[in-house]
């Protein structure tokens, strides 16, 4: 039984929420082939060569694949998963949109998001925001999966030499069109990757208040995120959503200011391995998931963590 | 044109589930019930459309037990036109949905199909696109910004690295993020009205769709708890414990 994987990567760079699909893909256990798609890829073709455990690499390098356009995607992982058991790709907002096309097509459920293999159909996935945690057991004959990058411990980068083959097919389903892309530029750490992440909500009252959370990330090397509502007011931009319907992050450090604790923003951080909560209202929930509380008005707090640091 | 929103009845989003001691599933005693928020944003923007003389016809479908009637009241409320239930007692899976919902669709015809990205019970964020790889639609998910311009609709998508504009041909399938509007409550007599309003019922039979569940559940638990933490008395005491105790700053 043989597990396709397929890489999500810049078209020059493997992107590290691949090397954790990879993990979920040895856990499950068989060849692993990953599958690179995109335009002018053949620079993270040869990266993903290199990624420990992978016996092959597929590399469709074409036009229709360019902007990972979900409708001409979703046909070309259809259409080379038919030979596979098991096709996975990382739950970011590029595997969602195209994988469960790839399972309708292949007329098989796709299990979202899953946090833990138990076998090679049965894996563990939360549910009700985080709440729960099911067991489920796929009865198709091709399980789709999207894997959630942080519940796995990402394979190295380096190490393989995979052989390289090239695709030849071209999807291309003519009902959709790229017309642009607004990406935030930072020098700051990926939000899901980074070890420690600086997150604000309402309570920062402002974008300009963020300023205050930027030093402070800079300092630490940190990637700064935010709660639903500070990205609902405008404050910062929609990427910096930390949540269940946001990003899932999971860093050494979380540091979560002027954020009161609904269950929807605990459901993407309270697998940080430490979390510490600045809040001036004691009974806000946060406190509940916080191994270091302060109850402290975050205009005080943070200048003087930036002071300290 | 005619716009078709599909709408959930899902646990509300204040209630904290609980997985039922013996793990057979989440306990759903006495939980309050709602419309997912997606589709109520969904809803919403069908509803704009009619407002802005772009859409004729704005169709509410729920997929379920007889009970998501409520939903669908809700959703003729806040300005749908009228509803259809596909009803059943089966658990039904998202592939399920997908397949109900493209037949629904091949006997309505909409331009415009529009969902939530995702439900709030499931979590799965899977429908809308199997609909429309169903269906031979192009999608536009997590949509921040809806624009119709012809026979095409451009989507502004939020995704992890910002924000991406793709333009579909219609017919097309738009799944809602929380961005894209801000629903507006039911006055009272639109909840009455709406109790006027057309709503039909259909059965997967009838629209020749096999509903089989391909996932079993096979247990459910609570996530791992977290120890209890302490209370910090100062900045720096915070500062020390990270240093010292905890050891993840240096
Ligand atoms: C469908 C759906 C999906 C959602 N998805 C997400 C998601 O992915 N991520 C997410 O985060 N939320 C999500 N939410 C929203 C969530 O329910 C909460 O509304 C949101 O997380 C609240 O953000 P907040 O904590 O910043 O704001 P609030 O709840 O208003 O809390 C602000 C906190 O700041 C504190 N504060 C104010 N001023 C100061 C000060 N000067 N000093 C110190 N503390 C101060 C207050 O005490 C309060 O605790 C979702 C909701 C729904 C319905």
């Amino acid at each position: 039984m043989s597990i396709l994987v397929v890489a999500e990567h810049d078209n020059t760079e493997i992107k590290g929420a691949t090397l954790s699909t990879v993990a979920a893909a040895k856990a499950i256990g068989g060849d692993i082939a990953v599958l690179v798609a995109g335009e002018g890829c053949g620079a993270a073709g040869e990266a993903a060569a290199k990624i420990d455990g992978v016996a092959k690499v597929l590399v469709a390098d074409n036009a229709a694949y360019g902007h990972q356009l979900a409708e001409n995607l979703g046909e070309l992982v259809a259409e080379l998963g038919k030979d596979y058991g098991h096709v996975l790709a990382p739950a970011t907002t590029t595997g969602k949109n195209f994988m469960p096309r790839v399972a309708a097509l292949l007329d098989v459920a796709q299990i979202s998001e899953i946090i833990a293999v138990e076998s090679a159909d049965t894996f563990k996935r939360p549910i009700y925001a985080g709440n729960v945690i099911a067991t489920v057991q796929s009865s198709d004959a091709i399980k789709v999966i999207t894997v959630r990058a942080t519940a796995f411990d990402a394979v190295a980068s380096e190490g393989g030499s995979a052989a390289v083959e090239a695709v030849d097919v071209a999807k291309d389903a003519g009902k959709s069109e790229f017309v642009k892309e607004e990406i935030a530029e930072s020098d700051r750490p990926d939000l899901t990757a980074a070890s420690i992440v600086v997150s604000g909500g309402r309570g920062m009252q402002n974008g300009d208040n963020f300023e205050m959370l930027y030093k402070v990330a800079d300092k630490l090397g940190a990637a700064v995120g935010a709660s639903r509502a500070a990205v609902d007011a405008g404050f910062v931009p929609n990427d910096m959503q930390v949540g269940q319907t946001g990003k899932i992050v999971a860093p050494d450090l979380y540091i979560a200011v002027g954020i009161s604790g609904a269950i929807q923003h605990l459901a993407g951080m309270k697998d940080s391995k430490v979390i510490v909560a600045i809040n001036k209202d004691e009974d806000a929930p946060i406190f509940q998931v916080a191994d270091y509380g302060l109850v402290a008005d975050l205009f005080d707090a943070v200048p003087e963590l930036d002071a300290a640091l | 044109m005619k716009v078709l929103v599909a709408v959930k009845r899902v646990v509300d989003y204040n209630v904290k589930v609980r997985p039922k001691s013996d793990g057979s599933g989440p306990d759903l005693n006495n939980v309050k019930m709602s419309i997912n928020p997606f589709c109520e944003i969904a809803v919403e923007e069908a509803v704009r459309l009619k407002e802005k003389g772009i859409a004729t016809e704005v169709v509410a479908v729920s997929l379920g037990a007889k009970n998501c009637q409520e939903q669908i009241r809700t959703a003729l409320a806040l300005g749908a036109d009228r509803g259809i239930l596909v009803e059943t007692d089966e658990d039904l899976q998202p592939l399920a949905v997908a397949k109900l919902l493209k037949a629904v669709v091949d006997k309505e015809e909409p331009q415009l199909v529009i969902l939530g990205k995702q439900s709030i019970d499931g979590d799965n964020n899977q429908t809308g696109q199997m609909l429309a790889a169903l269906a031979g639609m192009g999608q536009g998910t997590f949509a921040s910004e809806v624009a119709i311009d012809g026979d095409s609709v451009s989507v502004t998508r939020e995704i992890d690295g910002g924000l991406q504009t793709v333009k579909l041909s219609l017919p097309a399938v738009v799944t809602t993020d929380l961005r894209l509007n801000e629903p507006r409550y039911a006055s009272l007599p639109n909840i009455m009205k709406a109790k006027k309003k057309p709503l039909d019922t259909l059965t997967p039979d009838e629209l020749g769709v096999d509903v089989a569940p391909r996932v079993k559940t096979l247990k459910v638990e609570p996530p791992a708890e977290r120890q209890a933490g302490i209370k910090v008395e100062s900045v720096a005491e915070l500062v020390d414990k990270l240093k010292n105790e905890a050891k993840v700053i240096s």
